[in-house]
């Protein structure tokens, strides 16, 4: 439609029209750019105080920030390679399987995805304790003399990250899959392609999309993580958000704070720069 | 001819081994959920399991306890608060960012979906001087505006993608027949979106009522169910924070069933 060819009334209208339109997003973006882009500039503005960059000398040079850091890094790509490979046969199982065993394998994903965060964590101490149902059941079977060390380390925060982070991996995924054309699979099999070869040269390419948005939704929410890590870390394991929180309410330290938020966001823009840039060789 | 004589084998061999994997990936998302129902209903103060008898103990410890049911009561209103707020805001701004066409439109789309990418420890920080110069540290309407926040890209992303598949022209043509745009979007735009914001408003409730760092930052003295959960785990575990799981799980599946009653579209349908 070209705007040219409108008489004039028209197009005072449309400017009118198009007025209107932004007049009825503005209460929602006034209260975004309040209590959101205002207090995060701020945030930024504390991070340099009195002009100075000594808290992101501290943060970038200190010893134990900079093993903070890697160590979140670390599980957040352990936690986001495990949703990769536990949740791609999922995630085709949704999008193949019969009409009922489809809707049964959502509800096992969609329940717990909808449970509260607190709820989870709790139910994995239950389980992964010293005294916990799984220890008790290995030692009880024979297997294991002494209970294994599952919680209060890196094994436990893993776990539990992982079956929170889980079916943010299978929805993108299982998005782009149901629209994959599934003559092209037959296609394949038809000419003898053996199901690996058809795997590796037709279906993850198609599904390559949707696995990029699953692993940077995943990997961007791992980094922020906090209650899991807090809970079944037990003191033991730190990450950057547990660092934030230390800082703020036991050292009330919240230029260091700042900078260190100033990071994590840092971080999250550029695995979402590195997101797009994938993106759009994935479909060049 | 030997060779096509195995291929079904290899591949009912390959089915086998991906159900099994799927079906063991099954277990472990459900397992905590599986294993907090019989906890709850032990007759032990210890957690053991299989609890040694059953009994209703921990739900009367629950609604007995001013402070768990106080605590209760505040996210609820929280909730609500935020799911009402959230989707009328959120309603509106995809609205105009669907049908409008202003310059900086997708500048303002990606701003409005930037709080999802925050992690709510970063707003949290954020957002503490500013609520304290309101006085807004440690009232439920601070907590209910910073979740408002929180809620406003999801609900834009479901109402926005619903709004997508609806035809313009139906509104357009209630406005030629001499319908105001109120009237047009409220009879004609409004009831065939209604799923999606059914949908939106409960995605909007549960992430405030789940919603654990924000609510601890701002919340100061006055708890919201999270944060009483959170330091029941950390300082006194006993099976009572297990029977407020399973009232939980409860309350989301009813509240799912009702929004699988009236048509939506978190069922499986592209």
């Amino acid at each position: 439609m070209s705007t040219i060819a409108l008489p004039f009334k028209a197009r005072s209208n449309e400017g009118r029209q198009q007025r209107f339109y932004l007049l009825l997003a503005a209460p929602g973006f006034l209260l975004l750019a309040v209590l959101f882009a205002f207090p995060l500039f701020d945030l930024m503005r504390l991070s340099v105080e009195n002009g100075s960059l000594s808290h992101y000398h501290q943060v970038l040079f200190g010893e134990v920030y900079v093993l903070v850091f890697a160590n979140t890094v670390k599980i957040a790509i352990v936690v986001t390679l495990l949703c990769a490979v536990l949740g791609y046969p999922v995630a085709h199982f949704l999008a193949t399987a019969p009409r009922w065993w489809a809707l049964f394998g959502l509800l096992c994903v969609v329940l717990p995805f909808w449970t509260s965060l607190l709820v989870r964590t709790y139910a994995w101490m239950i389980l992964l304790g010293n005294n916990g149902i799984i220890n008790r059941l290995l030692v009880g079977s024979g297997l294991v003399e002494r209970p294994l060390p599952l919680m209060h380390n890196e094994l436990g925060v893993t776990i539990g990250m992982v079956h929170v982070l889980l079916p943010y991996f299978v929805f993108p995924v299982y998005a782009v899959m149901a629209r994959v054309d599934r003559t092209l699979l037959s296609a394949a099999e038809g000419l003898g392609a053996p199901p690996w070869q058809i795997l590796r040269r037709i279906y993850l390419p198609l599904t390559f999309p949707g696995v990029v948005a699953g692993c940077t939704l995943v990997f961007i929410l791992a980094l922020g993580f906090f209650i899991t890590p807090a809970l079944l870390g037990g003191g033991k394991v730190m990450m950057l958000a547990l660092l934030i929180e230390q800082q703020v309410s036991q050292m009330l330290n919240w230029g260091l704070a700042s900078a260190l938020c100033m990071v994590l966001v840092a971080a999250i823009l550029l695995s979402y720069w590195a997101m797009k840039q994938s993106a759009r060789r994935g479909t060049a | 001819m030997t060779r096509r004589g195995r291929q079904p084998l290899a591949r009912r061999a390959a089915s086998v081994t991906f159900h099994a994997f799927c079906g063991l990936i099954f277990l472990f998302l459900l397992l905590p959920l599986i294993v907090v129902v019989p906890i709850s209903f032990s007759d032990s103060t210890y957690l053991q399991f299989p609890p040694p008898r059953y009994s209703l103990r921990w739900y009367r410890e629950f609604l007995g306890d001013p402070n768990w049911l106080d605590a209760a009561w505040r996210s609820l209103k929280i909730g609500v608060t935020t799911g009402v707020m959230a989707t009328a805001l959120g309603t509106l701004i995809s609205i105009s960012l669907v049908r409008g066409s202003y310059p900086g439109k997708s500048a303002l789309e990606q701003f409005v979906m930037a709080p999802i990418a925050l992690p709510s420890i970063v707003y949290s920080v954020a957002a503490y001087k500013l609520f304290s110069t309101f006085q807004l540290v440690g009232s439920w309407q601070g907590i209910a505006l910073a979740h408002t926040i929180h809620a406003l890209p999801l609900v834009v992303l479901v109402v926005g993608s619903s709004l997508r598949t609806i035809d313009v022209s139906t509104e357009l043509a209630a406005q030629g027949l001499g319908a105001s745009w109120i009237t047009a979007v409220r009879r004609i735009t409004l009831p065939q979106i209604r799923p999606a914001l059914v949908s939106a408003a409960f995605i909007a409730f549960i992430s405030s009522f789940d919603e654990l760092v924000i609510a601890m930052f701002l919340g100061g003295i006055n708890v919201t169910l999270p944060k009483k959960m959170f330091d029941s785990i950390m300082y006194e575990i006993d099976p009572t924070i297990a029977a407020v799981s399973v009232l939980q799980i409860a309350l989301v599946v009813i509240v799912l069933l009702v929004i699988g009653r009236l048509g939506t579209g978190v069922r499986p349908t592209a």
